[in-house]
């Protein structure tokens, strides 16, 4: 690329605002512990492969010990009114925005994403949630559970690195608010938000064993969701591994719900507001590095207007800055994983052998850590994995359409349900496919937006149950 | 100003018919891709959020200064407060002749030869005169009166024209007035450039944002430009993002460059450089110059120079190192 006449100098978030102790332990009964076999591993920052700390690793063992802890916790918390679960909650809340530049820095090294997203969406959201279960703790009666809903009991979650914090947020909000409690297993790549979140626990005095931590693997995550005596499962994660869990809970008496995978359409029809569109795709795919299960993966675009979507497209994607996760101006970090990166360089190569046409902007990629530039597949097909399988990657298929009940067809033609977005200046033709697509998730000009209030959650193999807003009480309440 | 960077070839032919009737014309700019306001404002404020540090900032500073228009346009302007002006244009800064000098001075016509003199005499000739013109800011005058407003004004001295379209014939939907307004505006400005003031705080609306610029555009306007100034709501960094788009998206479709000139309530380095910012990540290269680009502001240059101050020697030493004008 040519010198830039106007080239943006670095600028650092600087890493003093977060102290990572050299090694983390369980939270189990309101205090860190080693695990039971003094098993540990390592944490990764991805986008320099450097170790930032050592993390406890649960075994059975250690999953029993906490599922014993929230079981004792269950009655007493349960017990308090609704008022006072909801201080707890709201001193969390508010301990979290304290602590957001903190926390934002953190998730930025263990996750690879940038320091602009945990800044501006993550640490924002995590807090928002809070505070909007805390508002439900008191007001549980009108959840449309009936009069006196009950908790379920012990909830066991298991989340994915994507969105470590907030995922947990999602989880562990509305658990507490409707007085169950919580043993959460973060993902294996990045534990330790949830650690953080455990001493903020702590901070606000939460009663001990109402939240309890345990970082480890898919074994980890196994023990804990076949743990005879949880009530609940949560999981967000992969498709995969959601059949997995849903076969071990089959025939059991545990409430399920899973947040799994996607492959978003994101339908561009000729009359949209353009400019828009072409920043809804680009945060739709590029957003968190495309590792996100609701992204709009797939571009459908209607054929009279390909072409010019396509070069504002290419053209925006030029002005995208790849690099350093804790540059303020970094807008695509680091990919989370070695494992994460083998796997979407191999769709992406599928891609071209399939015979798409592959293309990136120029951009240099740092020399360690796991990279991958943004890429756009043109002349993809329905049959194309690449338009068929989660990448969970910055790659976006591009597909073309002629009509609007086209469009509705390659959309829903998909075993996944999550996401779509739809851009048109025609408010009648939004609410018409917003009803055709089966999607639980439809954006109308706009993609990628969430708040606490509004529920989300899957069709098909994206998942069952939803979470945020009031429908996500029901996931963790009993009918009275 | 250097006429146009890029060939005129390009599509040129497809365009000069959406103006042989008002008809044409209307369906040509309502035609134009609709603006979604939520998320025009949002990538608005994502440029915002850009930390420009240390070489960027001492770059974006010095090109914010070499691109404002200085600009007194008051009812009790006299000589004396133009010709201070004037100075305070060729050198910004009296601590540091290093700090460019700014763009032009905007001053009202009759005040044009005072400017010219003015900047004569302090060895900146380099520093056009802009004038507003046309019945500025209302623009409700019979165009006889706005032609000639416009021709004693190029007469004075003025390099740059600044006027104003009128509003009502564009709320009303007399697209092809507009246009041939500016036509005639232009034919009268002869060699002196011609800047489109749309007023887009009472255009209202982002898509009549959108029409305008490719009307001024269709029209041979060489700057299109937010506001006079003068009323609520003036250049946001929304509504100048559409602008941007817009010339951008012209030159695409005729090979015709135009500039951007945002107007009012731009007061800081900081607004400043995100201005900068926006022209940098929508246009490129290509505008970041004054003959492309310029705020029209008063008090914002004070502001750059205190930045400016504390970049070179690490202290903000206030307002009392700055001369008030």
């Amino acid at each position: 690329m040519n010198a830039k006449l106007f080239a943006y100098a670095p600028a650092p978030e600087s890493r003093a605002v977060v102290d990572i102790a050299p090694s983390y332990g369980l939270f189990v009964d309101g205090e860190f512990r080693e695990a039971a076999a003094g098993k540990v591993f390592k944490t990764l920052s991805p986008a320099s492969e450097e170790v930032l700390s050592e993390v406890a690793y649960g075994e059975q063992e250690d999953i029993d010990a906490a599922v014993r802890a929230a079981r004792a916790a269950f009655g007493p918390w349960s017990a308090l009114p609704g008022a006072e679960r909801a201080k707890y909650l709201f001193r969390i809340a508010r301990i979290i925005q304290e602590r957001s530049r903190e926390l934002a820095v953190l998730e930025t090294l263990d996750n690879g994403k940038p320091i602009r997203e945990t800044r501006d969406a993550d640490l924002p959201l995590v807090a928002a949630h809070f505070f909007y279960y805390a508002g439900w703790a008191d007001k549980l009666s009108y959840a449309g559970c009936g009069p006196d809903p009950r908790p379920l009991g012990v909830a066991a979650q298991v989340i994915p690195w994507n969105f470590p914090l907030l995922m947990l947020a999602w989880k562990v909000a509305p658990a507490l608010a409707t007085g169950n409690t919580v043993v959460l297993k973060p993902a294996e790549t990045t534990p330790l938000s949830a650690l953080f979140f455990a001493d903020i626990c702590r901070q606000a005095g939460l009663p001990k064993g109402v939240v309890n931590i345990v970082p480890g693997d898919g074994a980890t995550g196994a023990a804990l969701v076949g743990h005879p005596d949880v009530n609940k499962v949560a999981f967000t994660g992969s498709t995969a591994v959601g059949k997995q869990i849903a076969r071990t809970v089959a025939g059991t008496r545990k409430r399920l719900t899973l947040e799994l995978g996607g492959k978003g359409a994101n339908i561009v029809f000729e009359d949209a507001p353009l400019d828009q569109a072409v920043e809804g795709i680009v945060g739709g795919i590029f957003f968190n590095q495309g590792q996100v299960c609701c992204a709009g993966s797939r571009l459908l675009v209607q054929e009279s207007v390909q072409e010019e979507v396509l070069d504002a497209l290419k053209r925006r994607l030029s002005t995208l800055r790849v690099g350093d996760p804790l540059d303020k101006n970094t807008d695509v970090g680091a990919i989370n994983s070695a494992e994460q990166l083998a796997r979407i360089t191999e769709l992406a190569e599928a891609g071209e052998a399939e015979g798409a046409q592959r293309w990136s902007p120029p951009c240099e990629l740092p020399g360690e850590g796991y990279w991958f530039a943004p890429t756009v597949f043109t002349g993809v097909s329905q049959a194309h994995r690449i338009a068929r399988e989660e990448i969970f990657g910055p790659v976006l298929s591009v597909l073309t359409f002629r009509t609007p009940d086209e469009a509705v067809a390659k959309a829903n033609n998909t075993p996944y349900g999550l996401s779509a977005g739809i851009w048109t200046e025609k408010g009648s033709r939004i609410l018409k496919l917003a009803n055709q697509l089966r999607a639980g998730v439809v954006w109308a000009n706009t993609f990628n937006k969430f708040d606490p209030t509004s529920p989300f959650g899957g069709y098909k193999e994206s998942g069952y149950g939803r979470e945020g807003g009031r429908h996500g009480l029901e996931a963790y309440l009993e009918h009275a | 100003m250097p006429t146009d960077a890029a060939p005129r070839d390009a599509g040129r032919g497809s365009l000069s018919d959406v103006v042989t009737s008002d008809a044409a014309l209307r369906r040509f700019l309502q035609g134009l891709p609709g603006v979604d306001a939520v998320g025009l404002e949002a990538r608005a404020a994502a440029l915002g959020t850009r930390s420009i540090k240390t070489t960027a900032k001492a770059y974006a500073l010095d090109l914010a200064i070499s691109m404002i228009d200085l600009t007194t346009l008051e009812g009790a302007d006299t000589p004396g407060k133009v010709r201070s002006l004037c100075a305070k244009g060729a050198n910004p800064d009296p601590g540091d002749r290093s700090t460019p000098r700014v763009a032009a001075i905007c001053v009202y016509p009759d005040m044009a030869a005072v400017a010219k003199q003015a900047l004569t005499e302090q060895g900146a000739g380099e520093v056009h005169v802009a004038s507003v013109a046309t019945a500025f800011p209302s623009g409700r005058a019979s165009m006889s009166v706005k032609l000639a407003d416009t021709r004693e004004a190029v007469a004075a001295g003025a390099d740059e024209i600044d006027m104003v379209i009128d509003r009502g014939a564009f709320l009303a939907g007399r697209y092809l007035q507009v246009f041939e307004e500016i036509q005639q505006v232009k034919a009268a400005c002869g060699a002196a450039h011609l800047k489109v003031i749309f007023e887009n705080g009472e255009l209202a609306t982002y898509d009549n944002i959108r029409r305008a610029s490719w009307l001024a555009m269709l029209a041979g306007a060489d700057f299109i430009k937010t506001s006079t100034g003068k009323v609520a709501v003036n250049a946001t960094p929304p509504n100048t993002l559409l602008m941007l788009e817009a010339v951008r998206d012209f030159r695409a479709a005729t090979g015709r460059q135009v500039g951007v000139k945002p107007a009012g309530g731009i007061r800081t380095a900081k607004d400043a450089v995100k201005y900068l910012v926006m022209v940098n990540e929508t246009l490129g290269d290509d505008w970041l110059s004054p003959d492309w680009f310029r705020f029209g502001a008063s008090s914002l240059l004070n502001d750059l120079l205190m930045q400016r101050q504390k970049l070179s020697t690490g202290r903000y030493s206030g307002p009392d190192y700055v001369t008030v004008d």
